[in-house]
């Protein structure tokens, strides 16, 4: 028999409601799984007990036939979700020990469908990064190595402990978030799936917030049915939180496996960036092929503007940032580092609270929100924002889906770009338009490159069309056929 | 354009971080390595284009104007760096 470990999230929930194994043994498997696997510092906090709990819960209401969809399923939390009862950072010192006293939407979500949690995941502080380097408790350590060597990668971010967790069989699923690529480009790194749904699909409230024109959660499963059948159970309207979308959630998982004949595929020839690795090419290439072999029609579009979308969200997103995180004053929760005045308060506190990366986006949103900056930086930013938008609009009317490469390079090695924080940025060339312009997207596995590293394509679609996406991710999953996983080393 | 030590202490002060002298000047470079990459966005013509201020074309919904929530005043303090009689303890505001 398979590990229990081993298991789809689908294959899992069926094994649960054929009764072949109790939600605590699969819940046990993947404790004992996470702790074994501590080298990858994929998790901030463990949770056993309260998973075991869940599960407990779970078996008995399989037992009285009461399953939810996600009935007994053990999953990994992003600590940018608010927890009730359990410790939640956002990977930063300031929020230290803050334990909140209400769940987020999303995990709430999650648990009313039966699933449970095995912890909290690391992450960049504030969701703040491309390779969680900048987490409080340390750089999370990709599960996959370039071709026998032992120089640790990166997992990418922000949500690099979800992916790794996904990638390393410890969770059959995880929460993560995207503001600029944070879902996808992890996902890339660690052969995963990972969905960014439309802006206003699933609730933003309890969870902390980056940037909030631009934050949405999604999940990141090891197959394209799991994503679905995760974002199924995320999604839905929440009243408390202002921009979440009053529609229906559609049957996301109904939509994996439905023939895309027909569709129209846009290939957008700005997104072939000078010094893409020459793998990556050829990989979007073979996704061309695969969706072309499908039925796709195949049409090259353009995205003019494509090239401002990095230096106007690092307007917008630190503009939003500074203002978000004005809260972080050392007075209601989170660190206090007491001075000789209010004002030395703040300041001693946000300077010993907030790591490197954060000060640096906190102070230029600053900058760009100040007096005489603000029409010059933050309104232009808007209005290339807007270009940007309009880009993907016009693209859709000929298209429906638009195909190209996740990331601009496979697993890079921890440290290798943490001294310029311009060539970080530029992780997120390919993921960060999508975000500006509120849209949906998904990074799939799409194979590996000479050193045995995983690659993500992605597909991007109109508004609230995750169905669509859906199909093809499916159908580039299967033509793909990507069964390489990380050698366990850990 | 090259931001100076003087406007990061300005800015430092605005965010209310505090930054020691030493690191002044590095953040200065790096702020101005930042903000001279982004000074491409002046290539775009954007005259006559709206600000984009929201991801989603739906207007603010309204909610009744009652109370639903409230009475948690232990839970709201329940994480705070210092607590007394059920307020908020904070330093000393006015002399």
């Amino acid at each position: 028999m398979t590990a229990l470990t081993d298991l789809s999230l689908a294959e899992a929930l069926e094994g649960l409601r054929a009764r072949a194994f109790s939600s605590r043994e699969l819940t046990a498997a993947h404790i004992e799984a996470v702790e074994r696997a501590r080298a990858l510092n994929a998790f901030v906090l463990e949770t056993p007990d309260k998973a075991l709990a869940m599960a407990d819960a779970s078996d008995a209401r399989l037992a009285r036939g009461e399953a939810g969809a996600l009935e007994g399923a053990p999953l990994g939390i992003k600590d940018l979700f608010c927890t009730r009862g359990v410790r939640s950072t956002a990977a930063s010192r300031i929020l230290d020990g803050f334990t909140p006293p209400y769940e987020s939407t999303v995990t709430e979500n999650l648990w009313r469908d039966g699933a449970l949690m095995l912890g909290k995941l690391n992450m960049d502080e504030f969701a703040m990064g491309s390779s969680n380097e900048t987490s409080a408790f340390g750089p999370v350590v990709n599960p996959w190595r370039s071709g026998g060597s032992n120089r640790p990668l990166s997992p990418g971010g922000s949500s690099g402990g979800s992916a790794t967790a996904v990638a390393a069989r410890l969770a059959l699923g995880a929460t993560a978030t995207d503001t600029g690529g944070s879902i996808r480009q992890p996902a890339s790194l660690t052969g995963t799936v990972g969905v960014k749904p439309t802006y206003g699909r699933c609730s933003r409230w309890g969870i902390v917030a980056f940037a909030s024109s631009l934050d949405q959660a999604g999940p990141i499963a090891r197959t394209v049915t799991d994503a679905a059948l995760l974002l199924r159970s995320m999604s839905g309207h929440d009243p408390k939180d202002s921009t979440s979308l009053p529609v229906e959630v559609p049957d996301f998982p109904k939509f994996v496996g439905r023939s895309v004949k027909g569709l129209r595929i846009g290939v957008p020839r700005e997104y072939r960036v000078e010094g893409m690795p020459r793998e990556i090419e050829d990989l979007w290439g073979r996704g061309v092929d695969w969706l072309r072999d499908a039925g796709c029609e195949i049409v090259e579009v353009s995205l003019p503007h494509t090239r401002y979308a990095l230096p106007a969200y690092y307007i917008i997103a630190p503009a939003e940032a500074s203002s978000n995180l004005a809260r972080y004053d050392g007075m209601r929760y989170g660190l206090r580092v007491e001075g000789p005045t209010l004002s030395d308060v703040y300041q001693l506190t946000r300077e010993a609270g907030f790591g490197d990366e954060v000060k640096r986006r906190v102070l230029i949103g600053a900058y760009v929100l100040s007096a005489g900056y603000y029409d010059a930086y933050y309104l232009k930013a808007l209005k290339v924002r807007r270009r940007i938008a309009e880009d993907f609009h016009q693209a859709f009317e000929q298209v429906d889906a638009l195909l190209t490469p996740t990331a601009p390079s496979a697993a890079f090695g921890l440290g290798d770009n943490s001294a310029d924080p311009i060539a970080m940025y530029l992780n997120d060339i390919f993921t960060v338009t999508v975000n500006l312009a509120g849209l949906p997207a998904i990074s799939v596995p799409g194979g590996v490159d000479a050193q045995g590293l995983p690659l993500g394509l992605q597909l991007i679609g109109r508004a609230l069309d995750e169905g669509t996406l859906l199909s093809l991710s499916g159908a580039l999953e299967k033509s793909a056929g990507f069964t390489a996983r990380p050698e366990r080393w850990w | 354009m090259a931001i100076d030590v003087d406007t990061i202490r300005k800015v430092a002060n605005l965010a209310r971080i505090r930054v020691p002298d030493e690191r002044l000047a590095p953040l200065a470079n790096e702020l101005s390595g930042i903000l001279s990459w982004i000074e491409q966005l002046n290539e775009v013509d954007t005259d006559g284009v709206e600000p984009m201020t929201s991801a989603v074309a739906v207007s603010l919904p309204m909610r009744e104007d009652v109370v639903t929530d409230g009475g948690d005043s232990a839970q709201v303090l329940a994480n705070a760096p210092a607590v007394r009689s059920g307020f908020f303890v904070v330093p000393k505001v006015v002399e």
